[in-house]
């Protein structure tokens, strides 16, 4: 039994090569280069990044489903390169893909399941918890992108984990049945499970996670939690935008101070990033007021996590 | 933010018994190939029609006992060809590319319950067509020797070991189109010329010579000596051994997961 303060997972200079790759000489690419993250039991841990930045190779290698070529892991006190079955009873993992046998069908598969554990969840709880019922005699192919994501998930809980792997949650999730996930996946933490979770969305890392580890190009870049990390890139620099709809073609910026940058995301959709004071947002107001134009909508954002992560990496998520 | 020390930590998960898993992998792997359409043509309808075709023509003619007799042999032995290999390959090749075995290995089944299920699906299944087989065979006269009969058990074992490591072999190295090619045009192949339901003294001379190292010709050859005559062939059960053992080898060594 770990002591109660010993995190559930530790990832520590991960390294992983792929190859070889024929463009390079047959040479091995590096893919990962130095993920470092600590996972909490009762916390919920996100690994945020773009596209291709490393996350499903790092979680996978946590899972020992990749080896890898450099760096330690720790899961529940164990190196997870070759898990042992009482190892693989503790950690739950949802993949990307699902990994559900399309001629199966959802009841039956997650029985099937919950034989491989000594005392499992409850099937039919966790099915009426995420809505499975509804589509409990479609076989798995039939069903939507959102209702396979909800058997993955139920399935990945069915041995009753003490360490969950989330990789992208909310994939083809829509808005109910992704409240009703993320309400679990936070009821799960709070049941003492240590919840590592991968997403591309900003959105779900500031709802979900307690703690965020930012990875860009196959190494973490900043950790923290979502107000450490907000709060660092603010004080750094007091950003803040307003955006405003109006007919195209006007010029704000020569209304404005210089410190402010003004841009058209796209043909009458305007946006004012910078220090903004109140003495600008007036103004703005008064150039609204001598050019006749009445907004069609206005909106004002302090830095968002979107923001810190452009910051840190230089490249957009998504 | 709630410090996770003041948070009960989770109660430990255990895994079932090792037996206990592989045994129901074994059974829901059994009732999915049950299951599938495809798969039932495959190991019980085509061979039945192999054995019925062989029993009404003359092919078998000549060759010192009655045609049922050796068709039989030949026909269970196909039914293991069916099913280990061709059947169980595809199963596998699939759900390869769907992430199935991914997934699986994480829980407690693990790679090698995964891969023990799979053999005891196949084991499973071809009980059930040898049964059928005989059965049907015995209402055409088929009348093997006890001998040939406890030979003829573990032999048939033995096939379908070799298959299944071949089967998986294929399924694990190409992509799941390339598995459904390579393993139903081999099984046509194999079928027809490899030894398995004819003779090979009913195959042209240049394929007669090779039949005897293919674990198609191996196996039908075994299984008509032992249930023909009662006869132990050394020879075929060292080849089956052999490719039993080289596919299981190449397998490990390349067998990729994902």
């Amino acid at each position: 039994m770990p002591e109660p303060t010993a995190p559930a997972l530790i990832i520590d200079g991960l390294i992983r090569d792929v190859g070889p790759i024929p463009a390079l000489d047959g040479r091995m690419k590096r893919i990962i280069s130095g993920v470092y993250l600590t996972a909490q039991f009762g916390q919920v841990t996100a690994l945020l990044g773009a596209n291709g930045a490393g996350k499903t190779t790092t979680i996978e290698c946590a899972q020992g489903l990749q080896r890898r070529d450099g760096g330690t892991i720790s899961l529940l006190g164990e190196d997870p390169d070759k898990p042992s079955a009482a190892l693989r009873a503790r950690v739950g993992v949802m993949l990307q893909d699902g990994g559900l046998p399309p001629s199966a069908h959802p009841l039956p598969l997650l029985r099937h399941v919950a034989h491989m554990y000594e005392s499992p969840r409850s099937v039919d709880e966790l099915a009426d918890r995420l809505g499975i019922r509804a589509f409990a005699d479609t076989a798995i192919r039939r069903l939507s992108g959102g209702q396979k994501q909800r058997v993955a998930l139920a399935a990945s809980l069915v041995g009753n984990p003490e360490v969950l792997f989330l990789d992208e949650p909310s994939a083809g999730l829509d808005p109910q049945a992704r409240r009703m996930v993320f309400e679990l996946i936070r009821e799960l933490r709070d049941e003492g499970l240590a919840i590592v979770l991968t997403t591309h969305l900003l959105d779900d890392a500031q709802k979900l996670a307690d703690y965020v580890y930012i990875v860009d190009a196959g190494a973490t870049v900043a950790a923290g939690t979502v107000a450490q990390l907000l709060s660092q890139a603010t004080s750094a620099e007091a950003q803040r935008t307003v955006t405003f709809e109006a007919p195209p073609g006007l010029d704000p910026a020569a209304a404005l101070r210089r410190e402010l940058s003004v841009s058209q995301t796209r043909p009458g959709s305007y946006s004012v990033t910078g220090p903004l004071e109140p003495s600008d947002l007036l103004e703005l107001a008064t150039w609204w007021a001598a050019v006749g134009v009445m907004p069609t909508s206005l909106h004002l954002a302090s830095r968002s996590l979107e923001d810190v992560f452009l910051a840190l990496s230089g490249t957009e998520l998504r | 933010m709630t410090l996770p020390a003041t948070r009960p930590l989770p109660a430990r998960s255990k895994p079932a018994a090792l037996s206990r898993r592989i045994l129901l992998q074994g059974r829901y792997e059994t009732l999915t190939m049950l299951r599938n359409g495809e798969q039932l043509i495959l190991a019980i309808v085509l061979p039945l029609l192999a054995l019925v075709a062989l029993a009404v023509t003359p092919l078998l003619d000549g060759l010192g006992a009655s045609r049922i007799n050796i068709a039989t042999p030949g026909v269970l032995a196909l039914c293991a060809m069916s099913t280990a290999f061709t059947g169980q390959g595809i199963a596998t090749g699939f759900d390869r590319r769907y992430g199935v075995l991914r997934f699986l290995s994480t829980t407690p089944l693990g790679k090698a319950g995964l891969i023990a299920g799979k053999v005891l699906a196949v084991l499973a299944v071809l009980v059930l067509q040898a049964v059928v087989v005989a059965v049907i065979a015995l209402f055409m006269g088929w009348q093997p020797p006890l001998t040939g009969i406890l030979l003829g058990i573990p032999l048939l074992a033995l096939g379908a070991v070799a298959f299944t490591a071949l089967g998986l072999l294929v399924a694990g190295t190409v992509r799941p189109e390339a598995t459904l090619a390579i393993t139903n045009l081999l099984w046509i192949l194999f079928g027809a010329l490899g030894g398995i339901v004819l003779p090979p003294t009913r195959l042209p001379d240049a394929v007669s010579a090779v039949v005897h190292f293919l674990p198609s010709g191996a196996l039908g050859e075994a299984m008509r000596d032992a249930l023909v005559h009662g006869q132990f062939n050394l020879l075929s059960v060292v080849v089956l051994l052999g490719w039993s053992f080289v596919a299981s080898a190449a397998a490990i060594r390349w067998f990729k997961w994902s």
